[in-house]
């Protein structure tokens, strides 16, 4: 980490920073002011890890402004993109689902997972399953 | 309010009673080289005797999303309409070197890379229009790639029908088992669009999702 580069060159990459970002700081933003938000943060060369997960029409919207970036904002090649969620989605009984239902809808969003958004030119991969999630860096 | 649900009432039983003599839309996602084209052309083939597209080691092969109309498959003595539909794989990331290392020219690469990025625009469009979806899966790949999770996502909250499809079991390094750990609520059918394996399986789980919608 540090040795933060300012600016929007991604072709020369001297160093990035992990950004925190509460859920509170997009919790009362529409849809859009989140995208814009995330990718701002993203676009600056900086690793986000997002406290609580999009919703899911919100994580296609930032793949779609994310695609219409590529090729207009130099040397931007895309974004990784990974969400490590506490209990992986997998409530299967009925009580379960409506106890992280009625949970996730009185603090409005998901706040058991966490989400990691880098750069394509930084973030060369994120592996992920159900025990480690590893982030491998471009050099 | 009365009238709004009455009017929903009868807007649902009509669609009902309707969508039967429509052609279900299906609809392949998943991520580029999944295998998404070769298993729409293996259909295809089997039932009109036509390709769908074209196939190509080199990703984002498919750039525009693809349609056969009328395909009628057959099985077990029973038959459905499809409208076929093949879209671009989806990704969050797209670098024209990438393509360099298929030996191709600059030049077509940067032309490849921009078309691939709006063909994944153009598939995520169409995500609305979808009666029911094949996730197409390269089960020698991790299926927990966000990609893949964001687009069943989207399904389930669309309320679309899906099935997900482990394509390439004819490779040693297909994984089933990690397929099916990855979405345990989901049946996964094995196959190999290729060679045509285990298509029978495929064609069953396809009826019996669509006769949900």
């Amino acid at each position: 980490m540090v040795k933060k580069k300012r600016g929007k060159n991604f072709g020369k990459i001297k160093g990035f920073s992990i950004q925190f970002l509460p859920f509170s700081e997009i919790r009362n933003l529409d849809s859009t002011g989140r995208i814009k938000k995330v990718l701002n943060i993203v676009l600056g060369n900086n690793i986000l890890i997002l406290q609580g997960r999009l919703k899911p029409e919100e994580e296609t919207r930032l793949i779609e402004d994310t695609m219409a970036m590529i090729g207009h904002v130099k040397n931007f090649k895309g974004i990784e993109l990974a969400v490590i969620s506490g209990n992986n989605g997998a409530q299967t009984n009925l009580f379960g689902k409506i106890r992280q239902n009625l949970a996730n809808a009185l603090v409005r969003g998901d706040l058991g997972a966490v989400t990691i958004i880098g750069p394509a030119t930084i973030v060369k991969e994120i592996k992920k399953n159900p025990k480690k999630i590893e982030l491998f860096l471009n050099r | 309010m009365a009238i709004k649900i009455f009017k929903n009432f009868f807007k649902n039983i009509f669609a009902k009673l309707f969508r039967n003599k429509k052609d279900i839309k299906l609809g392949f996602y998943g991520p580029p080289n999944s295998g998404k084209t070769s298993l729409a052309n293996r259909i295809c083939k089997d039932f009109t005797g036509e390709d769908m597209g074209s196939i190509s080691k080199i990703p984002h092969e498919t750039r525009n999303v693809q349609f056969k109309e009328k395909v009628e498959i057959k099985y077990k003595g029973k038959s459905m309409i499809f409208k076929m539909i093949d879209t671009p794989g989806i990704t969050t990331k797209i670098d024209y070197e990438d393509f360099l290392k298929y030996k191709m020219k600059k030049k077509d690469a940067k032309k490849r890379a921009k078309e691939a990025t709006q063909g994944v625009v153009e598939s995520i469009k169409w995500l609305d229009d979808m009666d029911v979806v094949v996730i197409v899966l390269d089960s020698t790949q991790n299926p927990y790639n966000q990609v893949n999770i964001t687009i069943i996502g989207n399904l389930v909250a669309r309320k679309i029908p899906v099935l997900i499809v482990a394509n390439k079991t004819d490779l040693k390094k297909s994984n089933i088992k990690q397929v099916e750990s990855a979405f345990p609520e989901y049946d996964i059918v094995g196959i190999s669009a290729k060679y045509g394996k285990n298509l029978e399986e495929f064609y069953e789980a396809l009826f019996r999702l669509s006769k949900k919608i």
